[in-house]
């Protein structure tokens, strides 16, 4: 009885945590971002409110929060107040099976520096960041709004093209790492990290997690200046908020997981293992804002052409060469 | 080879838009920093003086009548020496475009654009610029001419006091 409430209270704690650490990194991701890509675009960027425009999320969140809650006559009021919930949770959801640290011991019992650490951790975060794609597709379907019906059907048309190669990337690192549990996947990487030994899945992976994240130069659902903001075209308010922070935290989220399968997750010399985490963390955040300074936007064709002509015959080869050459160095 | 020309038109752009985030902000601070409008900046009018103090304007309506959007309006009057002046001068801000259509349209160089544009106001009815408030001690861009050297020379009131002059005629006496 005893340790099931410590159990409860340790994990409640890591969940505070984590929750706490990733929704200030998302908020602040998104004052990084308007900083970089105004610097990029020679200008400051956010830097009126506080120093270097620190309190701007703050000020983001007081306006979001009391702007107006404006729900459409014509829409599908149930779904449409749920959508945006969803795309946060699953970006949030995902976090629970990355692991941050080694596991450590405290009060004579080992815990993990994880949230919960599943056996099939990889699968899950498949599966729940293919759910990311509901949110945006029930809010542009809610809506009852063209460009938001627009925005949700290249939502689709986008999941139908990364997600295949998005799985395929990943076999060759469970192949090496002989388990789905991202704990295992990191511990195998101790010695060399994943992208030296599978650099091709690595730009798979890192191009499909670029179409799901939506972000430029894969944003086509939201594209504001093609359809005025996509499936979030009707949404105001907090709602708008919702979607807006998910899209950030997911980013987080991203660059957990690209740390975590490819990047070696923890492990680097001196420094202890959870600042090499969030440093590998914020590089990948800064290459993706870099990546949106840079490129324009794809059409939907292309990714798609892209996809399925490109990054699946390539993901389908890589895997097949990896697990031979894995076939003849162990058996 | 196409392939490689996109290989290398993918890739290159990263290392521009790095340059480039190194690079000064082009952006001028507004409040804190000011540009240093060119002195042919359109902006504030002004009602100017010539060298002897006096004002310029001759109330001709000329810059009224040049304003696209009506923003410049006056009442003419007549001095002892028989010399037109305004009575009253007013220009509405809030109304104004800063064509600068009525200083082109100036035949005294009276009024004139001023480099100064912060002219925003959150009360419109302050914008209303009387007389007094357009008034300068100064000859503006061209401080030293002076309207009466070059025209109406040997204005007398009442008219027709001059040795080449008749008197005014009235057209009220051709009445039938």
């Amino acid at each position: 009885m005893n340790t099931l409430l410590l159990d409860l209270v340790l994990i409640l704690v890591k969940l505070g945590l984590v929750f706490a650490v990733i929704l200030t990194m998302a908020a602040y991701l998104v004052l990084a971002e308007r900083k970089i890509l105004g610097r990029i675009q020679m200008r400051h960027g956010p830097n009126r409110l506080g120093p270097f425009g620190l309190m701007q999320p703050l000020a983001d969140v007081i306006k979001l929060i009391t702007k107006e809650d404006f729900v459409p006559d014509q829409s599908d009021k149930l779904l449409f107040l749920f959508a945006p919930g969803l795309t946060a949770l699953a970006a949030l959801l995902t976090f629970a099976v990355v692991p941050f640290a080694p596991p450590i011991t405290l009060f004579g019992r080992e815990l993990p520096m994880v949230v919960c650490d599943l056996n099939i951790g990889l699968l899950y975060f498949l599966g729940i960041s293919s759910l990311g794609v509901y949110g945006v597709v029930i809010g542009g379907w809610a809506s009852n709004s063209k460009y938001s019906l627009l925005g949700a059907m290249r939502g689709l048309g986008q999941l139908l093209s990364y997600e295949l190669a998005l799985g395929l990337a990943l076999v060759p690192v469970v192949l090496s790492a002989k388990s789905f549990s991202l704990t295992e996947i990191v511990m195998s990487q101790a010695a060399w990290p994943n992208l030296v030994k599978h650099p091709v899945a690595f730009l798979i992976f890192l191009i499909s997690i670029g179409a799901e994240s939506k972000r430029t130069p894969f944003d086509m659902p939201e594209a504001e200046n093609e359809i005025i903001g996509g499936f979030h075209t009707e949404y105001s308010g907090m709602r708008f908020g919702l979607f807006f922070v998910g899209e950030y935290i997911s980013l987080v989220v991203i660059g957990a997981l690209i740390t975590t399968l490819f990047l070696g997750g923890w492990h680097g010399p001196l420094l202890p293992p959870i600042v090499w985490f969030a440093i590998k963390v914020l590089l990948v955040a800064f290459c993706f804002i870099w990546v949106r300074g840079t490129m324009p936007r794809l059409r939907y064709d292309q990714l798609m052409h892209f996809g399925w002509k490109v990054l699946v015959p390539l993901g389908l080869l890589n895997l097949l060469v990896t697990a031979a050459i894995l076939l003849a160095l162990n058996g | 080879m196409g392939f490689w020309r996109d290989i290398k038109g993918t890739f290159e752009p990263f290392w521009i838009t790095l340059g480039y985030l190194f690079r000064k902000p082009a952006t001028i601070q507004y409040p804190e920093q000011k540009r240093t409008p060119p002195p042919r900046y359109r902006a504030r009018i002004v009602l100017t003086r010539d060298p002897d103090g006096n004002e310029r304007c001759v109330a001709c309506h000329l810059c009224s009548a040049a304003c696209p959007v009506d923003c410049i309006s006056m009442q003419a009057a007549e001095a002892d020496n028989g010399r037109r002046y305004a009575a009253w001068f007013r220009i509405n801000f809030s109304r104004c475009i800063f064509c600068g259509l009525c200083a082109e349209a100036c035949p005294t160089l009276a009024i004139q654009m001023t480099p100064d544009y912060e002219i925003c106001n959150r009360n419109p009815l302050s914008l209303v610029a009387e007389k007094e408030d357009l008034l300068i001690a100064d000859g503006g861009k061209d401080n030293a001419y002076n309207f009466y050297r070059h025209a109406g020379i040997g204005v007398v009131n009442p008219r027709g006091g001059n040795e080449d002059e008749d008197e005014p005629f009235d057209p009220r006496s051709l009445m039938p």
